[in-house]
């Protein structure tokens, strides 16, 4: 990880990396939204509405690791006071939030026809929704301060305390019984799920991530030209 | 130990003085609570049924108004620099701050809540829960607002963003807090809620003064 805090060598990396990730990208949600609208079958319960399964679960997938993503980098920027933390951390965010939102309106939306209800105040439902608020509050912590490195030590902390929040959403559908269904993917004793439904949403999920991986990658490359700017600009005689 | 105490003594000092802090934070609870007969139309089944979480549900904006000078008026003044340069570790010094803080705005509440409920019209057996979880909430909704008042010293709009950074954390406080006054309205157990309460207290006092002694390092570095 050190050796990629050097910017140069990182940018270097982020270069050669972000065309494939774009790639791999329209590849994957291209051949996962044919194989889930097309080639797979309709639930024997839920009909044709299964399908906003294959973009509401990799959606609320990536928003959790999008967290990870934020509070990792967050912690590298407490520990090891590498300066491309910071901007991982404060790129990671918004494009969490993103997915976040992403996987509260598909699940809106699959709620409505199959519980009769576009939201229900039920644990994991709140869970995500506090995760989306931990999101908005990080974003705002972090640019409330004039000095961007004090914006930045902040919101590492609070994402830190955040991370709270992670086992919560994962178990909440097991400690409370409320309406969200439980795990059926990850659990012992195998996946609930047949293989002809989890091809495509495990091709979905690959797709999710790389335009995350993607996302993530441009946007500490903006953050960091961003920065180059300031620095220049402050630098400058007569600024 | 003694500059533990001396801080929290000092703080209670300054909240004495400053008497109006303190007396704006319970009057805003009061008005607030006062909204929603207003609001809603006074019908007492109404009342009784929403009062609960009215109560809670105030509690928590009450104790958000007074965060952002929890630490701001000691950064300007360089009493923070002094307290970080103090010996006392800076979780100590949070801790200290948030005892303070729940002494002066949280107990107050408390000792209001059961006053205001009258005027809602809340059920008699629902009383002691709302008693008690007030009791064992405000204190860690003291602790996580000292975390929040520590990440935004300096910040532009503490004010807000204090609370938008707080109010999340809290969410499980309230749950629990109006599960128990919803349970004691009921006639049904409310000890596992003030259980639960308690257990969040519980972890909160150790781990909420890491986290506010570790933004405090940030803030003064």
């Amino acid at each position: 990880m050190h050796r990629f805090a050097n910017p140069t060598r990182f940018l270097r990396l982020a270069n050669v990396l972000l065309p494939w990730l774009g790639v791999a990208a329209v590849l994957l949600l291209g051949s996962g939204l044919w194989l889930g609208l097309f080639r797979s079958p309709a639930d024997y319960q839920q009909g044709e509405t299964v399908r906003i399964m294959y973009v509401h679960v990799p959606a609320a997938w990536v928003a959790l690791a999008g967290y990870s993503t934020l509070a990792l980098s967050s912690l590298a920027f407490l520990v090891w006071k590498h300066p491309l933390a910071d901007l991982a951390a404060r790129a990671a965010s918004p494009i969490g939030a993103g997915f976040t939102a992403i996987a509260l309106v598909t699940g809106a939306l699959w709620g409505q026809p199959m519980w009769g209800t576009w939201w229900v105040w039920d644990a994991r439902l709140t869970s995500v929704l506090v995760l989306f608020f931990l999101y908005v509050g990080h974003m705002a912590l972090t640019n409330a301060f004039d000095d961007p490195e004090r914006g930045g030590r902040a919101g590492a902390v609070l994402a830190l305390v955040g991370v709270v929040n992670l086992p919560i959403i994962k178990f909440s559908v097991d400690w409370w019984n409320t309406l969200h269904q439980p795990a059926s993917v990850l659990r012992m004793g195998g996946s609930a799920i047949d293989p002809a439904m989890l091809t495509p949403l495990f091709v979905m999920a690959g797709g999710y991530f790389a335009v995350f991986a993607a996302a993530l990658l441009l946007r500490i490359r903006a953050l960091y030209a961003e920065r180059r700017l300031r620095q220049l600009r402050l630098s400058l005689p007569d600024a | 130990m003694n500059g533990f105490l001396a801080l929290i003594a000092r703080d209670l000092r300054l909240a004495r003085r400053q008497g109006a802090d303190v007396a704006m934070t319970l009057a805003f609870f009061v008005v607030v609570v006062a909204l929603f007969p207003l609001g809603l139309g006074p019908t007492p089944a109404l009342l009784a049924r929403i009062a609960g979480g009215v109560l809670w549900v105030t509690a928590l904006l009450a104790a958000m108004l007074s965060f952002d000078r929890l630490f701001q008026q000691d950064a300007d003044d360089g009493g923070l620099d002094l307290l970080a340069l103090s010996g006392l570790p800076l979780a100590a010094v949070a801790l200290a701050k948030a005892a303070a803080h729940w002494l002066t705005t949280g107990l107050p509440t408390v000792l209001l809540a059961p006053l205001l409920a009258l005027t809602l019209d809340l059920p008699g057996a629902a009383y002691p829960a709302l008693v008690a979880g007030l009791a064992l909430g405000t204190p860690t909704v003291s602790l996580l607002g000292t975390v929040g008042a520590a990440l935004v010293v300096g910040a532009r709009r503490a004010g807000v963003l204090v609370a938008l950074i707080v109010l999340p954390l809290t969410i499980p406080v309230l749950i629990f807090g109006v599960a128990a006054v919803e349970a004691g309205g009921a006639g049904l157990e409310t000890r596992p809620h003030l259980l639960l309460l308690a257990a969040l207290l519980a972890a909160a006092v150790p781990l909420a003064p890491l986290a506010a002694g570790a933004a405090l390092r940030q803030a003064v570095e």
